[in-house]
């Protein structure tokens, strides 16, 4: 019988936990926005968050791209088709892993450590006393990290997809003796604007807002303790890559299904 | 000094009849108090009674179960959000743990309210910082940032941010805690001053019955979920209430219990 209980109480935390982040988040951005006060907030965090995690994801799409190549080459030459290694290595890096992975490793870089940065500032009572001074902490700490996780992941996703292709690149032309012209001719016939760049972009930023409102709200919601930071830190990791790899097979479904 | 009848005409801030509770476990039940304007009150009491909880139901973080808090003739529990942030701008809350922003110096955490609230230039501003710095004795230290500051300077430091902007309610929790006698008589003369410079209404939370005694005009003892003495210092000292006698005089046993309540101890240890 317990584990019935456990199964109502369970459902209705996590229910409860949905309220909760949706009231957050609403409250942060509904918010009248003050564009003297918010902006430079905003650009700050477009730091922290974004540009502080470019060497992960630069350094990741180069050897994702590259991997890619040869493991695609491997395949392709048995058939005689290894001028096509461009296409390949584009379209699986516009439309799947360059959103996807950069949605992993965000949550993993960025996410993590916006969750331990705003639980830590609710532990230490930062939070309570800017809401004393009748400073609203959802639009002064919230609104500027939310917004700022939103704008940059897209642009990191496009950066890892174009670093992956030059690791294609790199393996597939200089190294395994691709011919050049085929390998970007072939890719620019192929790739499609609306049908593969774009479609890869909304899929990033879906994810953006998902990753970073997940991180921003196990932060805001810890438990103020050392032990509640450190689990809202672990959850923002495996709830984020859950539900981005989810969100992807959904949209995959709509974009590429038919 | 007696009570003076006219300290409670206008009450800066007051509770009627609050009950709280956390869960099931009753802090406050049915208490009632006044903090007239312009004075020193002091609120003392054993640990985990439930004083930081009062400061933050009179600062409209947390709600009462029942009962007003009125805080300038409004009531707390009542005001929509917007209303609340806007009596918040003329209070201020020393947090027991200091609560600096770790992601600036010492001197933009003093300048903070100053920015968020005023559209001062910068140069008025530096003045300002300065000054409230300087009457903590932290004016050298303004460039450091708050994990490089000791738990007694980095409360300091949050006292001249919680004056930046002249508030007229301020509620000092455990102001005196971690100084060394010199800044803690800095501190007791400070509090005195801004009380009576600016004519501002202080709230102080503290144990040290010694410096209690020395600047509140009026002080409340709190046992027991309710309040047990109240008054100046001379009707506290006078008083044949041997619960105030036992705090003031720092007796463990007593009629205020010293324990968490719990079963007693021959039953716990029985059981193990
Ligand atoms: N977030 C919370 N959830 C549940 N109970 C709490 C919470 N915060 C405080 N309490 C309980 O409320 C009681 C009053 O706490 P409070 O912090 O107001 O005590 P205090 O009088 O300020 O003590 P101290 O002098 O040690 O600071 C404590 O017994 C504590 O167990
Ligand atoms: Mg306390």
């Amino acid at each position: 019988m317990d584990w019935i209980q456990n199964l109502g109480k369970n459902t209705i935390e996590r229910f409860s936990a949905i309220g909760r982040a949706s009231f957050m988040l609403f409250g942060a951005i509904v918010a009248k926005p003050n564009l003297a006060k918010g902006f430079p907030l905003f650009v700050k965090q477009v730091y922290v968050i974004g540009v502080l995690s470019l060497v992960i994801i630069l350094v990741s799409g180069l050897f994702i791209g590259m991997v890619l190549a040869l493991q695609g080459y491997t395949v392709l030459v048995d058939y005689g088709a290894e001028d096509s290694l461009g296409q390949m290595v584009s379209l699986s890096l516009l439309r799947e892993l360059g959103p996807v992975v950069t949605a992993l490793l965000f949550a993993g870089r960025a996410g993590s450590a916006l969750t331990a940065e705003i639980g830590l500032m609710k532990a230490t009572e930062q939070l309570t006393s800017l809401e004393m001074m009748a400073v609203d902490p959802l639009r002064r700490v919230i609104a500027p990290r939310f917004w700022a996780g939103v704008f940059s992941m897209p642009i990191l996703a496009m950066l890892f997809s174009s670093v992956g292709i030059i690791g294609g690149h790199l393996v597939g032309v200089e190294w395994l003796g691709v011919d050049q012209g085929s390998f970007w001719s072939i890719m620019q016939a192929s790739v499609q604007f609306e049908g593969d760049i774009l479609n890869g972009i909304i899929k990033s930023i879906v994810f953006a807002i998902v990753v970073t409102w997940i991180a921003i709200f196990r932060g805001y919601d810890a438990i103020p303790t050392s032990e509640g930071i450190s689990r809202a830190t672990t959850q923002t990791v495996v709830q984020s890559s859950l539900a981005v790899l989810g969100l992807d097979f959904v949209l995959t479904a709509l974009m590429f299904g038919s | 000094m007696n009570i003076n009848k006219t300290d409670f005409e206008s009450p800066h801030v007051e509770l009627k009849n609050v009950t709280f509770s956390r869960g099931e476990r009753v802090i406050y039940d049915d208490i009632s108090m006044v903090f007239p304007k312009g004075k020193i009150t002091a609120i003392m009491g054993p640990s985990g009674i439930g004083k930081t909880t009062l400061l933050r139901l009179i600062g409209g973080q947390l709600y009462p179960d029942s009962g007003d808090i009125i805080v300038s003739g409004q009531n707390i529990p009542k005001l929509s959000r917007k209303e609340l942030y806007a009596v918040r701008e003329k209070m201020s809350m020393l947090f027991q743990s200091g609560a600096l922003f770790t992601e600036m110096n010492v001197f933009d955490n003093v300048a903070f309210p100053i920015r968020e609230h005023t559209k001062l230039p910068e140069d008025i501003i530096r003045t300002m910082v300065l000054m409230k710095l300087e009457a903590v004795g932290l004016r050298g230290a303004y460039e450091l940032m708050p994990n490089e500051l000791s738990g007694g300077m980095a409360r300091r430091a949050a006292l001249a941010r919680s004056i930046a902007l002249d508030p007229e309610l301020i509620m000092y929790d455990e102001p005196f805690v971690g100084q060394d006698p010199i800044s803690m008589g800095v501190l007791v003369r400070l509090i005195r001053n801004l009380n009576t410079s600016l004519n501002l209404t202080s709230i102080v939370v503290s144990h040290d019955v010694k410096e209690v005694m020395g600047i509140a005009d009026y002080i409340y003892i709190m046992a027991d979920k309710r309040v047990i003495g109240y008054g100046t210092k001379e009707q506290l000292l006078e008083s044949d209430s041997p619960l105030v006698q036992q705090f003031l005089k720092g007796l463990a046993d007593g009629p205020v219990p010293f324990h968490y309540p719990a079963p007693s101890i021959s039953q716990d240890l029985m059981q193990g």
